[in-house]
Formats: C-alpha cells, sequence, structure tokens
C-alpha cells in the first residue's frame, strides 16, 4: 500500500487539533504505563465506573491495569443540543491501576503534558472531593483537577467498592474528555469542536457527530420513555441479577461463585433504567432512595460473587 | 536547648482541614512530650496543600533522671512478700536492697530505684510514630501495595515522605530514628509541585523556612492569607475597585496554594443584571474567586480576583483568560437561571412543594406551608401584622425551594424569593418576610422588625418545633439534628425584641392542633405511615380530651368507636414538655445576657409561666427590687420565716397553712396585729399590681412589709406557750411566704 492510503494531509490527530487525537494520545499515554487498553463496555452506564473493568476488577487482591473510553449516560443531563456544556451521552476517559502506584499524581500530569497542557503555564489544582457512589456502595477519597479554574478530572483512591474494603486500594483517574478537548482545543461550545482533526471539507465536528442524537435522546429520555416498561425493566433486571447469582452460587464451602459478571450486567441495567426514570420525573423524592438502595444490594451481592471468582483472588 | 523539627509531607490536604490537622499536631505531640516529663520553650505547627510541620523549641536532649525508694518488707517476712518485693522493685537479690531501721516498725528493707533520663531523641522516636499512626483526621483513608495489609497506615491522603530532625542549633541535628509504614524519617523534602520540583535537603527549623521559601512555598497559612488580601487589594485598587473581603473564602484560598499568585480577571457588565448575591455566590462557591466592586458601592464591578498557585512562565494570561472562561460558563448559567425563574410566579410553583419531602414522619414542604400558612393568618393579629399579608408571605415562604437558582445555591434560599416576590409586585411585607422568616439563625443574628416577617418567622418556627416533638425527635445532649435549639432561641429572641405578647401553650397547641387537622384530612398519607399512634376508645377520648381537642381527632371510619391518637400530640396535652424545652432556652439565653439564674427560677417557679415577655419583666423586675434595702431585708425576713416554718412544720409533722385569725392576732402583741394587717394589704395590692403586668408595682406592694416583718421578729417570740397563739404566729409566717409568692418563688432566691 502506498502511504498515501495511511494518512491524509489534511487530518491532524494531535491532542489539541481533534477530540480523537486526544483520545489516541490518552490512550498511548497510558498503554506506555503497562495499561490494558479496552475499549468501551457494550451496555449503558452512568459513568466509567460501572465497567466490570473498574468494579469488579478494584475488587480482591490481583493487580490490574487498564484504561479505557466509556460512553456514558446521564439522562437528565440532556439539554436538546442547546447548551454548550451539557450533554445526556459524552464520553469519559477512565484509567484503573490497582494498587495505585505511589507516583500516580506524577502520572497524571505527565498525561496532561502529553496531551499539550504546559504546566508551566497551567495552574493546576487538587482540589478535595470525596467522590461516592451510592448505587454502588462504594466511595473513595481524592479531588477534582483543576487547571485554571476548570475541573478536567475526577482523581480517586477507592476505599470501597460494591460494599467491600478495598485490598489494595486502586486509584481511579477519569478525564472528562469534552471538556478537556474544548480547553485544549480553544472551543467554547462543545459541538463546535474538532473532532476528526481534519481542516476544510474534511473536518468533522462533535456536532456532526452528536447533535442530532442529543436532540433526539433528550426527547426520549424527559418526554418519550417508556415509564411501564421501565418499570418492568427494573423489575426484570433485579429479578435476574438474583437468579443468575444463586444458578451461579458456589457448591460447597470453597466453590468458585460461575456467574458474577452475567448478574452484574443486570445491575448495571437496573441503574440506566433507574437513571431513565428519574429523567421522567415518575420517582418520588421518597422513592428515590429506595430504588438506589435496591441496586446498591445488587451490586453489593455482585462484588460479593466476584470475591468467588479466579479474577477476585478466590483459590 | 535542642530544636524539634518535624514535616509530614502529602499529597493535597483539604484546605478545610489543615489548620486544625496543624493545631492536632502540635497539641498531640507537645502532649504525649509533657506526659514524659519534658517541657519546652515554645512550639508552632504550620499547614500547607502539601506539608504539615511542627517546630519545638527549647527541648532538653535528655529527661530527668528519676530516684524512687520502694519501701519493702521487714527484714525476715515470709519469702513470698520478699519475691513480691524483688519482683516489683526489679531487683535481682535482696543484696541489691538497703535495710533501713525503724525505732517503732523494726528493720524492714528498701529498694533504690534509679533510673537515668532517657535521650529526648529516644523519646520522639517512640512518640512520633505513633502519633501519625493515630492522627485524628476527619476522614482518612489507605493506599497503594501496603493497603492490602490489616493494620496500614492511614493519612488525609497518601503521605510522602516524613522529615524529623532534633538537636541543638550550633550542630548538625540528629534525624529521630523511626518509619511509619516503610516511610522512614530524614531530611530530604520537596519545595513547589510546579516551580521547584528539586529534592531540598532541611537540617532546622530556620534553614527549613527559608529553603522551603527558595522553593516557592511559604510555609505559614497566615502569611499566604496576608499576601493574598493584600495583592487583592492592590490588584482592585489599580483598578479603581474595591476588593469584597470575605474571610471563610481567604482561609480556603490560603489552603489551596504554597505560593500564592493574585490575578485579576474581568467577565460581561451584562452579568450584573444577575442578582449580586448569586453572582458573588456562584464565583465564590465554584472558582473559589472574589468579587469586587465599585468603590462605596454595593454595585458588583464585571472582575472578579483569582489566586492561582503559579508564577507562569506568560505571567498569568493563559492562567487568567483559563478562569475567566470558567467565570463565563458560571455566570451564563446563573443568568439562564435568574431568567427561567423570574419566568414562573412563585405561586405557580407551590404544587412543586408537595414532593419535597421535609421530613418522612412530617410531610412535605408543600403540606408544611398549608400549616405555616394557617398558623400565620391566626397569629398575625397578635403581633400586629396583617393576616392576609401574614398568610400571603407564609404561601411564598417556601417557594423559592424550587427555583433553579436555589436549587444551584441552597444559601440563596429566602433572599432569592425575596427578589422574585418583588419583581412580580408583592406587597413590601410580603417580599421582606418571605426572606427574613428564616431569621434570627443565630445568637448574632438579625431579628426581623416588620410585624409580617415577626408572624412568619415565629410560626414557621413553631411548627418546626412543634412537629419533631410530635414525632419525639427533640434534642438530646449534644444531638441536635434539626437545630430545635436554635429554633427555639429564634422564637425567644423575635418574642422579645418585638415585644410580642405570646402564651406559647396555646400558641403551641394551635401548631400542634394543624398537624392533626391535616393528618384528620387527608386521611393517612404514605408519610404519616411511621406517626405514632395509638387507639383509643370513645370513653378514654372523653375522658383524655376536651371536646374541642377531640372534634380534632380523626375516627377511624364513621360510627366508628374508636379515635387515632398522635401519641405525642397526647403527651403535648398533658405534661407540656415544649413549653418547659423554651423554659430552659430562655434560662441559658437570660443568663448569657447577665442575668441572675436562681431569679429565673425562682419565676418560672410560678405556675402558668408560658409567656416569655412577661417573665423576662419579672425577672427585671425581681433583680431591681432585690437590690434595694427593702428587697434585701424582706428576703431575710422570708428566710427567717421560712427557717423558722420548715423546722416548726416537721417537729409538728403538719403544716401550717390556715388563714391567719386578726381577731386571735389582735389580741397578741402590737407587732403581730401590725404584720397581720400589713399581709392583708400587702398581698392584695400586689396581687392586683401583678393582674396590671407592673412587676415593679407588685414588688413596691411587697416593700412595705418589711418594718412589720422586722419588728414582728424582734418583738414577738413565735413559739408561744399558748398553743393556738403559736399557731396563728406560724400562719402568719406562711401568709408572708404566700405573700411574696405574688412575685415569685423566693425559696429559689440565694443569698
Amino acid at each position: 500500500m502506498s502511504s498515501a492510503l495511511h494518512t491524509s494531509s489534511a487530518v491532524d490527530l494531535a491532542p489539541h487539533t481533534s477530540f480523537q487525537g486526544l483520545i489516541l494520545t490518552l490512550q498511548r499515554f497510558w498503554a506506555a504505563q503497562g495499561c490494558v487498553i479496552l475499549q468501551p463496555y457494550d451496555m449503558e452506564v452512568g459513568a466509567g465506573t460501572f465497567h466490570p473493568a473498574t468494579t469488579l476488577r478494584a475488587l480482591g487482591p490481583k493487580p490490574w491495569k487498564a484504561a479505557y473510553v466509556q460512553p456514558s449516560r446521564r439522562p437528565k443531563d440532556g439539554r436538546y443540543g442547546e447548551n454548550p456544556n451539557r450533554l445526556q451521552h459524552y464520553y469519559q476517559f477512565q484509567v484503573i491501576l490497582k494498587p495505585n502506584p505511589p507516583n500516580l499524581q506524577e502520572l497524571y500530569l505527565a498525561s496532561l503534558d502529553a496531551i499539550g497542557v504546559d504546566l508551566k503555564l497551567h495552574d493546576i489544582r487538587f482540589v478535595e472531593d470525596d467522590w461516592e457512589s451510592p448505587t454502588l456502595g462504594a466511595w473513595g477519597l481524592g479531588w477534582e483537577c483543576w487547571c485554571d479554574g476548570m475541573e478536567v478530572s475526577q482523581f480517586t483512591y477507592f476505599q470501597q467498592v460494591a460494599g467491600v474494603e478495598c485490598s489494595p486500594v486502586a486509584g481511579e483517574l477519569t478525564y472528562g474528555l469534552e471538556r478537556l478537548a474544548m480547553y485544549v482545543q480553544g472551543v467554547e461550545n462543545v459541538y463546535d469542536l474538532n473532532f476528526n482533526g481534519g481542516t476544510g471539507d474534511d473536518k468533522v465536528t462533535y456536532g456532526d457527530v452528536f447533535l442530532q442524537s442529543e436532540q433526539e435522546y433528550s426527547r426520549h429520555n424527559f418526554e418519550a420513555a417508556d415509564t411501564a416498561m421501565l418499570f418492568r425493566q427494573f423489575t426484570d433486571a433485579e429479578k435476574a441479577c438474583r437468579t443468575y447469582l444463586d444458578a451461579g452460587a458456589p457448591e460447597g464451602e470453597s466453590g468458585r461463585h460461575r456467574m458474577a459478571q452475567p448478574a452484574y450486567d443486570q445491575c448495571i441495567k437496573a441503574s440506566h433504567v433507574f437513571n431513565l426514570l428519574d429523567a421522567r420525573g415518575v420517582i418520588s423524592v421518597t422513592e428515590r432512595q429506595s430504588y438506589i438502595l435496591r441496586v446498591r444490594e445488587l451490586a453489593k451481592a455482585c462484588g460479593a460473587a466476584y470475591l468467588k471468582t479466579a479474577g477476585g483472588g478466590a483459590a | 536547648m535542642p530544636d524539634l523539627l518535624l514535616e509530614l509531607r502529602s499529597e493535597e490536604i483539604p484546605a478545610r482541614m489543615q489548620r486544625r490537622a496543624a493545631d492536632d499536631l502540635r497539641k498531640l505531640v507537645t502532649d504525649a512530650l509533657v506526659d514524659r516529663g519534658f517541657l519546652y520553650d515554645g512550639a508552632k505547627a504550620f499547614a500547607t496543600p502539601r506539608r504539615l510541620a511542627l517546630h519545638i523549641a527549647g527541648l532538653p536532649a535528655r529527661g530527668k533522671d528519676v530516684r524512687e525508694e520502694r519501701k519493702g518488707p521487714r527484714v525476715g517476712a515470709p519469702e513470698g512478700a520478699v519475691q513480691g518485693f524483688l519482683k516489683g522493685a526489679g531487683l535481682a537479690s535482696l543484696d541489691q536492697a538497703t535495710i533501713v531501721s525503724d525505732p517503732k516498725k523494726g528493720e524492714f528493707y528498701v529498694a533504690i530505684i534509679e533510673r537515668p533520663g532517657r535521650d529526648t531523641l529516644d523519646v520522639l522516636a517512640e512518640i512520633l510514630p505513633q502519633i501519625i499512626r493515630s492522627f485524628p483526621w476527619p476522614k482518612s483513608m489507605r493506599w497503594g501495595a501496603a493497603s492490602a495489609q490489616a493494620g496500614a497506615l492511614r493519612w488525609v491522603r497518601p503521605l510522602q515522605s516524613i522529615v524529623a530532625t532534633f538537636g541543638p542549633e550550633t550542630e548538625t541535628p540528629d534525624v529521630v530514628p523511626f518509619s511509619v509504614d516503610g516511610i522512614a524519617a530524614g531530611t530530604t523534602t520537596y519545595g513547589h509541585r510546579f516551580l521547584a520540583p528539586e529534592a531540598i535537603e532541611v537540617r532546622r527549623f530556620d534553614d527549613y523556612v527559608a529553603a522551603l521559601e527558595r522553593a516557592k512555598v511559604v510555609l505559614d497559612a497566615d502569611r499566604r492569607k496576608d499576601i493574598i488580601l493584600h495583592d487583592a487589594r492592590d490588584l482592585a485598587f489599580a483598578r479603581g475597585l474595591e476588593l469584597v473581603e470575605d474571610e471563610g473564602l481567604l482561609e480556603e484560598v490560603a489552603g489551596l496554594v504554597e505560593w500564592p499568585v493574585v490575578l485579576l480577571g474581568t467577565f460581561d457588565p451584562a452579568f450584573l443584571d444577575i442578582p449580586a448575591e448569586a453572582i458573588r455566590a456562584t464565583i465564590k462557591a465554584n472558582q473559589k474567586c472574589f468579587v469586587l466592586r465599585e468603590p462605596g458601592a454595593e454595585r458588583l464591578a464585571p472582575a472578579f480576583i483569582l489566586t492561582s498557585n503559579l508564577v507562569a512562565s506568560d505571567g498569568g494570561l493563559a492562567i487568567t483568560a483559563g478562569n475567566e472562561r470558567v467565570v463565563r460558563a458560571r455566570l451564563s448559567d446563573a443568568k439562564f437561571f435568574w431568567e427561567t425563574d423570574k419566568a414562573i410566579r412563585l405561586e405557580d410553583r407551590l404544587p412543586k412543594l408537595d414532593s419535597i419531602v421535609f421530613h418522612e414522619k412530617l410531610g412535605t414542604q408543600g403540606e408544611r406551608v398549608q400549616r405555616i400558612a394557617a398558623l400565620a393568618r391566626e397569629l398575625a393579629p397578635l403581633v400586629g401584622a396583617d393576616p392576609d399579608l401574614a398568610e400571603r408571605a407564609a404561601r411564598l415562604a417556601k417557594a423559592d425551594l424550587v427555583t433553579e437558582m436555589v436549587g444551584e445555591f441552597p444559601e440563596l434560599q429566602g433572599l432569592m424569593g425575596r427578589k422574585y416576590a418583588v419583581l412580580q409586585g408583592e406587597h413590601a411585607s410580603v417580599a421582606a418576610a418571605v426572606e427574613d422568616h428564616y431569621k434570627p439563625v443565630g445568637p448574632s443574628d438579625r431579628v426581623p422588625t416588620d410585624p409580617v416577617a415577626v408572624a412568619v418567622a415565629l410560626v414557621d418556627k413553631l411548627d418546626t418545633l412543634a412537629g419533631f416533638w410530635a414525632i419525639d425527635e427533640k434534642p438530646t445532649g449534644s444531638k441536635d439534628p434539626y437545630a430545635l435549639r436554635r429554633a427555639a432561641l429564634g422564637v425567644i429572641r423575635l418574642i422579645l425584641e418585638s415585644k410580642v405578647r405570646l402564651p406559647l401553650h396555646s400558641q403551641i397547641g394551635h401548631a400542634f392542633q394543624e398537624l392533626l387537622i391535616q393528618n384528620a384530612k387527608m386521611g393517612m398519607p404514605s408519610s404519616y405511615k411511621e406517626y405514632p399512634v395509638e387507639f383509643v376508645n370513645l370513653t378514654a377520648a372523653q375522658e383524655k380530651f376536651s371536646p374541642f381537642d377531640r372534634s380534632l381527632l380523626p375516627p377511624i371510619q364513621a360510627g366508628a368507636t374508636e379515635y387515632r391518637v398522635v401519641k405525642s400530640a397526647e403527651s403535648y396535652f398533658f405534661n407540656a414538655d415544649l413549653v418547659s424545652f423554651f423554659a430552659d432556652r430562655l434560662k441559658v439565653y437570660l443568663r448569657d445576657q447577665g442575668a441572675r439564674h436562681d431569679l429565673i427560677d425562682a419565676v418560672f417557679a410560678l405556675p402558668g409561666q408560658d409567656d416569655l415577655l412577661m417573665v423576662v419583666r419579672r425577672v427585671e423586675a425581681l433583680g431591681k427590687f432585690l437590690e434595694t434595702d427593702d428587697g434585701k431585708n424582706l428576703l431575710a425576713g422570708y428566710k427567717r420565716a421560712a427557717n423558722i416554718l420548715r423546722i416548726e412544720e416537721k417537729k409538728d409533722g403538719r403544716s401550717y397553712e390556715a388563714v391567719p385569725d386578726a381577731a386571735l392576732a389582735a389580741r397578741g402583741e402590737p407587732e403581730e396585729r401590725a404584720l397581720s394587717d400589713a399581709l392583708i394589704a400587702a398581698r392584695s395590692a400586689a396581687s392586683a399590681a401583678v393582674e396590671r403586668e407592673d412587676f415593679a408595682g407588685a414588688m413596691q406592694a411587697l416593700s412595705i412589709l418589711r418594718a412589720p416583718v422586722d419588728a414582728f421578729f424582734e418583738k414577738v417570740t413565735v413559739n408561744a406557750e399558748d398553743p393556738a397563739l403559736r399557731e396563728n404566729r406560724l400562719a402568719l409566717l406562711n401568709a408572708l411566704r404566700a405573700a411574696t409568692r405574688e412575685v415569685a418563688d423566693f425559696s429559689k432566691i440565694e443569698g
């Protein structure tokens, strides 16, 4: 093949000229640190943390290093494509390192440098932010990472996940990709981001890719999502999660669990369905708490099951 | 004398924890030293985002030698006693003990134990790791590979290095030899993360501070605050503006930087349409920046002050531009909230309050608004407020809770409500009450004066108190999660400062009734599921409740013979627990104001004291009266009478409460007759004055008793031979006791 087929002169993959260039740079950076570069989980999730590569792999004693992009859905954050900063579907770049290396802060700063944030020019700050996910039964301590007053990442040392004390502790980094890209590209509106690094006719913007879907999904999330179906789906997912956990339960004292991950998929499902119901405004404040608790119970049961698997370090 | 330098360097410590942590470190280390007999000249602790440091000056190099004599058994004591003595004193054999002879006890053994003072360095090596391991962080964490082990070190964020040196000024100090979870104390630290990333070797405090300063770290938080404040003022001044100072924000910002670099950013003046409080709230809460105003004016300027942690290679242009960009986005949000909120009238927001739970057992904010609207209407005349306005204000008071702006900045509740109320043309008193009904929030907060605001502020707090009393969620000890003490203090200050006559019994009764009525109207809403109820039958209900109270009790079903009774409301009807809670809070309040607690007790000991304004007036009058000679003497006479009565009543096993017989008194001494006459006159005059709420007058009326009481005790023998006379004289003393009870229970007064 000729080299012209490999690269087009109109496309620039530098991190500050294209959205995908930013992603590719981060992937290369963390790959160089020994991370497994995974692809997004193939289910609807509210944040990169829900990916089993984070939630489940944070459990148990086995070391683990991974990085991946995770499309994240927050139905309530939809703004019909009219808000320059808010999206109901966006990308997180997620890094998980277990145990966290002693120089994780330095690695994070080096990754910023890699994507073109000049640390002699920009004011990077670690501002207290204690992370908690009530649905996952998880919490950790860490920071929001600020660049010139803007939050660009979350930095968390997991202390507990799925109700289980982390042992050892994993470090989790979450980059808000759109925000970071807007910053390095110097763009005020997310839909104006250069997605592919092309110029002129070759340029594809974030809006070209996602504006229509933001409009359609906002309509769906707030106005149309079939709530009767969703309530059924919640109950079904909850039931299925329990069924799979029971069906895969270890036989005898020292046996292993055989279906922790399929059960966890149902937990993820229940969580997303809950978010959709919440966006539709059909869950009252009092009920809200009880739904969150129900998802947490599933997450805890899945976490307990995972600890009885090879991945969870069971003998 | 040698000094200790300790530095605990970690990843970024939350700003709000730094000062407290430095104090704790100083206290824990110095206390541990003092406990072991090591005194010092001075100690000071410091905190930056990345380190806690401690300097203790003037410690001894080693502790004092200790010589102790321990007395043992007599010579020739049984073997068991001797062995016990040797073991306890740490001796190998009796050869090491001294024999002392005593003329009385004979000869016995004494062990002389001499312990040389320990090296301070060793003691520090023992103390410091213990303190680090058990440091009282509000929240702490584990990290890294070590976190897989049980008992791993916990710190606020990962601890990176420890500097610990000890030694005199003139020599190279020693490293305190210890390590915690693999982190060994040493002499290496690091300065500013970006401006001076190289390692620094330090020896003692003086060169440590200087080295850090060179490495772009200002160790002292107060100095960082000073730099920020002065630079911010100067930058503002240079632009002809004025800094809106904010101590809390300054403290926080100083905890976010090691090397403060103050910069000024601007924003589009069009954003100044947003209420200044909202601009300030978003710039402060989200960006940790200060706002600026036109000199001497309330109006904000379209500029802000940010504090960066970097001397940037472009002089801060990129940092300023970045912050301006974020501030612009934040203000766009705030403007959107403001515009959206203005489009909906406050009353149209009320249905949304029905979905906000106030407390799971007390229903929603919507239900609460119904109650306080009814209460405000009823209470309004007592404070001179228009009932319609009071009701309107109460209905709108909570509406701003469902505005976008308050959703984003909860601290703006009330204030935004007022702005929206003004915009939609509400009566000025209504708009003011929407903001002020939360007041007073603390002991130093402003108390509203507009009668409408006073009415709504009172009923808002009374409803809260009655509600939490009804579900038995009273404050206990140091626990007061619903700030009920603060609410009661608020009621007290409102009553006293507005001079409101408010019989608390009936007002609290009304508040309870609103809860009951709502409960009845709504049948059994889900939020009341856990309401503590019991069922009483009709006969019992008739016995327990007045017809009016009974009419409020919802029947289980038509024609039922049982009533559902809210248990704690029932307890109100019988013990007025909440009124006594108010009495307690009032005592605390008056004591803080300098009133004598015994006088407060003396007034509260009278029955039916639920009108706080009258209680306070009575306490004041009593205090003044007792400062006069008449008052002092009458109190002395009262005490004497009460003593005699107590003794005689005990002796006779009966009380003397009969009305004194005037005819009998007339047969006795003239002083006896005089006192009898004076008592009748004084008591009726005092009683009449109390009726008129003229407490000074009542005290004055009692003061005419002074001379007859003094004369009585001087001339009359109480314990007369004639039993009838004696009994009547005791009854006279009792009448004196009764007369003083017109104004207060004198038995509670000290002195």
